[in-house]
């Protein structure tokens, strides 16, 4: 007998990204998008987006502190599904939401910061999405993984994005601040997680750690 | 044939007692809270009392003076913005149906000659309530047209007579974090309070809303009294009022004291400023795909733009 393909982390994120899609259009085709229905596709499209950008920042760290590395080879497929969220949520926003008034769009985009974050964070997906196959892996070299690190300046602008759509101060503290921030702060960490010597201490204390593990081989 | 129709005595004990008819009431009051729970979760009157007169939800083929229809019910009672339930408008119904909204008193006071403090049943004598369709213009770029009932501000304000000092009312909300779970939040300066000049108080427009869609105000949408003035962003019509003071300085309002750089004191619906983050030119009315033109003073310009002759609406967004 052939033995199933899919681990259970596969599975997991296959149905979440899927799931929460086939709700959108279920929402969408029985109107239960709310009253402002635009706002609640762009607003739950890009939720997801982020939090599956944020799940593809989590899989270094997971290898880094529990030698955990199945989520390594997961890394594609979520940092897709936020580039399937994404475009969604781009398209939405031009074409729903601004019936493609192309000069207006444009001025929009130009002129509001949030908008300008958004755009950039978009852009930079692309080539992000275009040579994430096999392919472009071997043709690159050491350069796919250079370029792959832009998701380090991309997490932070999204969450920019998402702050700035809000109302509210950050620097006082006040106002609808509390989940941009919890976004900003995990990606903080994840993104903190990396730095060479900090990466190297965590290193050595899981290993420590992991070794006090009964029965616990570290692959 | 005629005996079909013989009236039969009845006897004394086949009469139900009264005790006995009054709790199958309560009962099926019950079955009605129960079975109505589902439909109409967004616009039940919080008292359980008030079930048993449980209408179809209202509707109304009404418009405004520019032939724009009024918005559903549901769409006016589900779609709110009233941070001191939650900061998710469709979660705000829900949370704010067990909130008390009798008995209410409104205290008038500060810079008049006689203060007052107003029990809510009083006001709905006293003043006669009329109904106002009204655009409402959210600062987030979002719209609405509503059929209100209530009576002028300045039909209050004149009862109480303000003194020559008297420049500004400030408004407040109630503060009751038990149960309005929002007030909870440290992020935000509670509780609400707003303001605005005693001539814009005094405006024909500007207008105390007891009700809506010919019924009472229910509490998501600031039962049972609350502000509406039809040029300014939404944030301005602070609603659940339980203080209305007049003052001789402009007051703090909620959101200027958050981000004054965003919010100012005048909010009038102005399609050439923009928010700092986003573009005011253009919203959405509920109920439309796309966007619409937004119009200087929500579309109120004649009846209230003399109001700032001579003042840049740059500066004093």
């Amino acid at each position: 007998m052939k033995k199933f393909p899919y681990t259970p982390l596969q599975i997991a994120i296959h149905i979440y990204a899927w799931s929460a899609l086939i709700l959108l259009i279920f929402d969408a085709v029985s109107g239960n998008l709310s009253a402002n229905p635009i706002q609640d596709l762009e607003q739950r499209t890009g939720r997801h987006a982020i939090t599956l950008l944020v799940l593809s920042l989590l899989c270094t760290p997971l290898n880094t502190l529990f030698k955990w590395s199945e989520p390594l080879k997961r890394r594609r497929a979520l940092g897709l599904y936020a580039f399937m969220y994404a475009t969604i949520h781009v398209v939405i926003f031009a074409d729903l939401d601004y019936g493609l008034a192309w000069s207006r769009l444009i001025q929009e985009v130009i002129q509001k910061p949030r908008l300008v974050v958004g755009f950039i964070a978009f852009t930079l997906l692309i080539p992000l999405a275009i040579t994430s196959f096999d392919i472009w892996k071997k043709r690159l070299g050491k350069n796919w993984k250079r370029l792959h690190q832009i998701s380090y300046l991309i997490a932070p602008l999204v969450v920019l994005h998402y702050l700035w759509s809000k109302k509210g101060d950050v620097l006082s503290l006040q106002g609808e601040v509390v989940k941009p921030l919890i976004y900003g702060l995990i990606i903080a960490i994840f993104l903190i997680i990396r730095i060479p010597p900090i990466r190297k201490a965590l290193v050595s204390f899981s290993t420590r750690m992991l070794a006090l593990l009964p029965g616990k081989s570290t692959a | 044939m005629t005996n079909l129709y013989k009236s039969v005595p009845i006897r004394s004990s086949e009469i139900t007692p009264k005790q006995v008819y009054l709790s199958r009431r309560d009962f099926m009051k019950a079955a009605t809270v129960a079975a109505s729970a589902a439909l109409l979760a967004a616009c039940a009157p919080s008292a359980a009392d008030e079930i048993q007169n449980a209408k179809p939800v209202p509707t109304s083929n009404a418009t405004d003076e520019l032939g724009d229809k009024v918005n559903t019910y549901d769409d006016i009672t589900n779609y709110n913005n009233y941070y001191e339930f939650s900061t998710d408008k469709q979660a705000v119904a829900a949370l704010a149906k067990d909130f008390k909204t009798s008995p209410w008193t409104v205290e008038v006071g500060g810079l008049v000659k006689s203060p007052k403090t107003f029990g809510i049943e009083d006001l709905l004598k006293l003043l006669p309530q009329e109904e106002r369709i009204y655009r409402l213009r959210c600062v987030e770029a979002w719209s609405m047209v509503i059929p209100w009932e209530g009576f002028t501000l300045a039909s209050l304000l004149n009862m109480v007579e303000p003194t020559s000092d008297a420049k500004y009312v400030r408004f407040e909300t109630v503060f009751r974090p038990e149960e309005m779970i929002g007030q909870k939040s440290p992020f935000y300066p509670w509780p609400y309070q707003e303001g605005l000049r005693l001539d814009e108080a005094m405006n024909d427009l500007t207008l105390l809303a007891t009700g809506m869609y010919g019924e009472p105000n229910v509490a998501q949408n600031g039962a049972p009294i609350r502000l509406v003035v039809p040029w300014k962003y939404g944030f301005k019509s602070i609603k659940s009022i339980v203080k209305i003071e007049l003052v001789a300085e402009e007051p703090d309002t909620l959101w200027k004291s958050i981000a004054s750089n965003e919010y100012g004191f005048y909010a009038n619906v102005n399609p050439a400023v923009d928010h700092p983050r986003w573009s005011q030119s253009t919203e959405r009315r509920i109920g439309e795909i796309g966007r619409r033109a937004s119009l200087p003073f929500n579309g109120y310009g004649e009846q209230v733009a003399s109001l700032y002759d001579g003042m840049d609406l740059r500066v004093n967004y």
